[in-house]
């Protein structure tokens, strides 16, 4: 064998390596898209909240309700756009959607997601909902983070951010809302439109 | 000559390499799964693996999920050891020429 051979030997082994442990294929433009839903949501929240009550929430009342709807709407668009726009991704890399690389990713994004979910969603009945933007902030870094090693290692950098935002929310409760949009937002946004030119666009 | 004796004969093939690279990240695979991205025939495939295991490189599980046989591949620590041997000679004779 030549040089040339075992360059291509080397090559081939850390393409495969990649290919059957890690699930590429994720796409940038659903994380603009999941970050301009967020925005919207935050603004709609912002609206009512600052119209219809005088600067307190109540767990109880209509305006809470019609919040968490809000959020959760931005959840379900912004995980339709991922799998659609994942999909067609796939789909132009030659990837299989749904094989051992992406179910391990999905596997390891959800078990802290819906962990953290499921917390949150106790601490609310409680009445303890001051923490509760600190605490999705984490938790999703903390998915992110987890999920990183199976997908694009990029997305664990996000993860750190994302922790460390929440870990300031939980500090200062009062900023909240405004870490969860730089969050959940403006930093979707910002790291869509990097892996986007990164990766996307070749 | 110490480079040239770390070179393993028995990786000395596309298919075998691909084989042990995939199942050094990955826990474990099956046989379809090695099919798929090594895009080999059936024979080829598993002539390949027998090498490999004749050699105790590879380890092989047979079971049944449901009616289907299905045959799984893992490293054995041996087989990773030579492996990292391998990579490492490779590596080596690319900076020296």
């Amino acid at each position: 064998m030549k040089q040339k051979d075992y360059l291509k030997d080397i090559s081939e082994i850390k393409n495969l390596m990649n290919k059957s442990s890690r699930f590429i294929s994720l796409s940038g433009l659903s994380g603009i898209l999941a970050g301009i839903y967020a925005l919207i949501g935050a603004a709609i929240a912002y609206y009512l909240v600052d119209t219809y009550s005088s600067g307190t929430l109540l767990l109880d009342g209509w305006i809470f309700r019609t919040v968490m709807l809000v959020l959760f709407l931005v959840a379900l668009f912004s995980i339709i756009t991922g799998i659609l726009l994942t999909t067609k991704k796939a789909k132009k890399n030659g990837e299989q959607i749904w094989d051992s690389s992406s179910k391990r990713l999905i596997s390891n994004f959800l078990i802290p997601l819906v962990a953290g979910g499921i917390y949150i969603l106790i601490i609310l009945t409680q009445g303890k909902y001051g923490q509760t933007g600190g605490l999705m902030l984490i938790f999703y870094g903390l998915a992110l983070v987890s999920a990183s090693k199976y997908s694009i290692g990029d997305i664990k950098y996000l993860g750190f951010i994302e922790i460390t935002l929440g870990l300031i929310a939980a500090l200062f409760p009062g900023y909240g809302f405004w870490l969860w949009v730089i969050g959940f937002g403006i930093m979707h946004i910002i790291y869509g439109t990097i892996m986007h030119f990164k990766y996307d666009i070749k | 000559m110490s480079i040239i004796t770390n070179i393993n004969k028995l990786f000395d093939h596309r298919i075998r390499l691909g084989i042990m690279s995939i199942l050094m990240v990955n826990e474990y695979a099956d046989f379809n799964m090695l099919k798929e991205l090594l895009g080999a025939t059936d024979g080829n495939l598993a002539s390949h693996t027998k090498a490999l295991e004749k050699a105790e490189y590879i380890k092989v599980e047979k079971q049944f999920i449901g009616k289907k046989p299905n045959t799984r591949y893992s490293t054995t620590a041996l087989g990773k050891a030579e492996f990292n041997k391998h990579i490492n000679a490779l590596e080596k004779l690319i900076h020296i020429k």
